[in-house]
């Protein structure tokens, strides 16, 4: 009986000292995760390359994807949206300022307070590259520009018409893999990311990543070489096809994620088999460091806040001074101010010309009177120089 | 200061402007926000709804040049937009859809198709173009919009037309800029940073209508920034900075009234109204009901009444105050009912202009203006302002301009011709219309052949040609009102009324979609297919004929015979044949 009771003392015992260990042992290994990915910030770069109405679903597949990025959390500062063409207000939308993706109007994707950074004319080839490589005009507002650092994670999204090995751009220009492989080596090199997702729907999409081989990449493609990307489903209200196959499901798929989700990058390659997307969708992951499992969907697609935890102290200025007050009113003329007038007839009609800028006379000029004065001198000599002057 | 109470069952915050800690007097600030709707039944059944916010920023203006400034009601963006770029005048427009003057009269603030801007700098800036480029790249990163397709060879400076809104006296154009994007689309991706410039944003007062999917399913929508100096109070001895924010939508009968002529400010915009904004002086909605007082119902009913005279008519409007409780009723929502039946003659615009493109070709063409002038006695002179892109080349000696069928001359020409890839053609004539006529300005013109990578990549939709401006004086009927006041209603203190007898008004043309000779822009692979494979068969067959030499091919010998090669060779023997 004793040593019975001493028994069950002493397991109880040694319960009472294991529970917290192995709690400490959860918890270090839950925040060895949290600190695991290395990254700090989010950024999205989210392309539609086509234009015209019958392309439709390649802005409403861009948008969807816009849509999850921003449910989980990456703010409109940190996502570049470039869309080719409008659909939500063409003349053409039944249903203007919205843009569906399932068919019966279910899904509104383009929302009330989208905001498109790149728009018609300005999705090229040269836009979309200088965005990702950083080497835009001065000018250029901060809407407009990617300004990731090396522990920037970003998602960048491509749809829209492709073949083997390039992507079509507005049906006027395209990019090549090869391109697209050194802006991403560019981006390296200057350290514009820390790790990169690349997701691209449109045919043939394996083959826009094949010739990747900077290292932090994983890549994912609608449809293998050969293979094309089918459309979904058309609605009969708005005339379109509305979604392709890849997107509609991957949209599925990003409905069921919420910021605090542990669903990792195997179950996006399990997104859309071949028996519903007809096309078989590839990935490539042999350039990313970690193991695909261990990488959350949130890492990329959401815009989770690491905060790394400093011991030195930071002086901050000293505080700003308010504005000086009013001068007197001794300072100020007291003449009232007076607008102007908007159609002063009689001082119209009795301006001045404006007066012309001088401006150095230009090329053709300059070199048709070298002409004449060289055939001059020529004609009459140096020497009879000082008899004309 | 604002505190919220509750007054019968809703809570309403009382407003008031907001000031500095301490007083609001001289030496505190005093930023007003003042927001007003006006609903405009149009005689064809359609309904204009005008939403204008007014933001007044108090700052000291010789003290412009100091880092800091405080921004409580005015949006930060636009500050320092306007610090940086010494900016004196902004108006910036978005709008999708064409006034049609002859249907609806003319609007409180017109604005052409597509985007419009134009800066008046401060004569203090050496770089004006440098400082257009740089404006117009921020103002298309803070709208959403392409304005960095702004640039020289759009940008004109008017001599004569767009003289400044705000206070001044100095009017240098050379400070002045104008440039429009006719192709430029606007949708809900401008509302959006435009919602965020108001004070209250879209949550509260009358911001909460600005719905896009009801707004963009509509006739026409435009969406307009004007920033000027205006009056700081009735002395007008200082300058105080004026932030309108402009938002006119006409809903159709037949998309969004299924052909009835009632119309609720649920069916219009989706939203009723609960509150005014809590920062507002004042937040009102005026409904104008001059037209056909027996046949027109307004539910609910308000003793308000106010009179207005506004592009020389004057109107009657009852007013809604949404500042005070009363308004919202019992229910806390305010939703307007308007219901008519019968039709009511509308007041025929004065002026009115048209332009549309002649000719047949794609060589040569023919722009045709016709300006109308509806007063059966009066004459006024008028200002027609044309900026015509560099590649429709046009001959100027081919201007005529007629009215009556006979000739008009301007009374003023200015004329500056294009520089291909550089600058835009600009004209400006100052022409006196005679009492109701018809004037018609044409000029010829030939088209451009691009070079091919200066195409955009629809080029068979044609290229725009920016809307053209006529400004003028026209006389009024009604005596205007000169005095400036604070209860003026907003949407009659727009334009500066210098004299009673005429009232300033812009009106804008359609603009023109003109096909240039398009190459085939698969050409430069058929001619690289071809080529290579002329040459490849050609010059391949004719050096292959000079080059190839022949040799006699020995036949092969049977198996016995070249075993016997075979034994013979090794022996050291002659081989046989």
């Amino acid at each position: 009986m004793d040593y019975y009771n001493l028994m069950r003392i002493f397991a109880f015992i040694h319960l009472l000292v294991s529970i917290p260990h192995g709690y400490s042992n959860y918890v270090e290994t839950k925040a060895g995760q949290f600190f695991s990915s290395g990254h700090t910030n989010n950024w999205a770069v989210l392309v539609c390359t086509s234009r015209f109405w019958f392309n439709y679903r390649h802005v409403a597949n861009t948008l969807s994807v816009y849509r999850s990025v921003k449910r989980l959390g990456i703010p409109d500062s940190h996502i570049v949206l470039m869309l080719a063409d409008d659909m939500a207000c063409n003349y053409r939308n039944p249903k203007p300022a919205t843009v569906f993706s399932h068919k019966n109007m279910e899904l509104n994707v383009y929302g009330d307070d989208v905001e498109v950074d790149y728009r018609g004319y300005e999705v090229t080839v040269e836009n979309f590259l200088r965005v990702l490589t950083g080497r835009l005009p001065p000018s250029t507002p901060r809407s407009k520009r990617l300004l990731s650092d090396d522990r920037s994670n970003i998602l960048i999204y491509l749809t829209g018409h492709g073949g083997n090995g390039f992507l079509k751009f507005q049906d006027s220009e395209e990019i090549s893999n090869m391109e697209l492989a050194d802006a991403f080596e560019q981006m390296w090199q200057k350290r514009r990311y820390n790790e990169l997702l690349f997701i691209i729907d449109t045919c043939q999409g394996a083959s826009m990543y094949e010739r990747f081989y900077s290292p932090n990449l994983m890549a994912l493609a609608s449809s293998q070489v050969g293979e094309d990307s089918l459309s979904h489903q058309p609605d009969l209200a708005i005339g379109v096809h509305l979604m392709d196959k890849y997107t509609f499901y991957l949209l599925e798929f990003l409905e069921e994620v919420h910021p605090a989700s542990q669903a990792n990058m195997n179950d996006l390659f399990k997104v859309c088999p071949q028996s519903q997307c007809v096309s078989t969708p590839g990935h490539r992951t042999d350039l990313f460091q970690r193991d695909p499992g261990s990488v959350l969907i949130t890492d990329f697609f959401g815009s989770v806040r690491k905060v790394e935890i400093t011991k030195d102290t930071i002086n901050l200025t000293s505080p700003v001074e308010p504005p000086i007050q009013r001068s007197g009113s001794g300072d100020i003329q007291i003449e009232s101010l007076t607008y102007v007038d908007q159609l002063p007839v009689a001082e119209i009609i009795h301006q001045k010309p404006k007066q012309k800028d001088w401006h150095p006379p230009d090329g053709f000029i300059l070199g048709l009177w070298t002409l004449i004065l060289l055939v001059f001198f020529q004609t009459y000599g140096i020497k009879h120089l000082k008899h004309i002057f | 200061s604002t505190y919220p109470s509750l007054i019968g069952q809703c809570w309403q915050a009382h407003p008031g402007s907001v000031c500095s800690k301490g007083s609001c007097g001289k030496n505190g600030t005093r930023d007003q926000f003042q927001e007003e709707l006006v609903i405009r039944p149009l005689h064809s059944g359609d309904i204009y709804a005008s939403f204008q916010f007014r933001t007044l920023w108090d700052i000291d203006f010789l003290q412009e040049r100091q880092k800091v400034s405080h921004y409580r009601l005015f949006p930060k963006s636009l500050g320092q937009v306007l610090s940086k770029f010494s900016v004196r005048e902004l108006h910036i427009s978005f709008t999708q859809g064409f006034w049609r003057t002859m249907q609806w009269g003319q609007p409180f603030i017109p604005s052409p198709p597509g985007a419009e801007l134009w800066v008046w700098f401060h004569d203090t800036v050496s770089d004006v173009d440098g400082n257009w480029k740089e404006l117009t790249n921020v103002l298309s990163g803070i709208f959403c919009a392409s304005l960095n397709f702004i640039d020289l060879t759009n940008t004109v400076q008017p001599s004569a037309s767009f003289k400044p809104l705000g206070l001044g006296n100095a009017t240098d154009h050379r400070f002045l800029r104008y440039a429009t994007l006719p192709r430029e689309i606007v949708c809900t991706e401008n509302l959006t940073p435009w919602k965020k410039l108001l004070p209250c944003g879209s949550k509260a007062g009358l911001s909460v209508l600005l719905k896009s999917e009801k707004l963009f399913h509509s006739s026409f929508h435009s969406q307009a920034v004007h920033i000027r100096p205006v009056c700081q109070d009735e002395q007008c001895t200082s300058k105080a900075w004026e932030l309108r924010q402009t938002l006119n939508v006409v809903f159709d009968l037949y998309t969004s009234s299924q052909g009835k002529k009632e119309w609720s400010l649920f069916k219009m915009f989706s939203r009723t109204l609960t509150e005014a904004c809590p920062l507002a002086t004042s937040s009102k909605i005026y409904v104008d009901i001059t037209d056909n007082p027996e046949l027109f119902e307004l539910n609910p009913v308000t003793p308000l009444l106010s009179q207005a005279v506004v592009l020389g008519d004057r109107r009657t409007y009852s007013v809604f105050d949404l500042t005070r409780a009363e308004t919202f009723g019992q229910l806390c929502s305010l939703n307007l009912l308007l219901r008519w039946k019968g039709d009511s003659d509308m007041l025929r615009p004065l002026l009115h202009a048209e332009r549309y493109v002649a000719g047949f070709g794609l060589q040569t063409g023919e722009i045709h203006t016709v300006i109308y002038n509806n007063h059966p006695y009066r004459a006024f002179p008028v200002l027609l302002m044309d900026s015509v892109p560099w590649y429709l080349q046009l001959y100027i000696h081919t201007l005529t301009v007629t009215s009556k069928s006979r000739d008009n001359k301007p009374s003023y020409i200015h004329y500056q011709p294009a520089k291909d890839r550089h600058r835009p053609h600009l004209l400006e004539m100052l022409i006196q219309l005679p009492p109701h006529s018809m004037t018609e300005v044409t000029v010829q013109f030939e088209r451009a052949l691009l070079k091919w990578t200066e195409y955009t990549p629809d080029p068979n939709h044609g290229f725009y040609v920016g809307s053209s401006v006529v400004s003028a004086l026209v006389p009024s009927m009604v005596a205007m009102n000169t005095n400036f006041t604070q209860d003026q209603p907003l949407f009659s203190s727009f334009v500066p009324v210098k004299e009673e007898s005429s009232y300033f008004v812009r009106v804008y043309t359609e603009p023109l979609l003109v096909n240039l000779p398009t190459p085939d822009f698969s050409m430069p692979y058929n001619v690289i297919c071809l080529t290579c494979t002329v040459v490849a068969v050609g010059y391949g067959s004719f050096y292959n004929l000079l080059t190839r030499t022949f040799q006699v091919d020995e036949p092969s010998l049977p198996l016995e015979k070249r075993l016997a090669n075979l034994i013979r060779r090794i022996r050291g023997v002659p081989l046989l044949a």
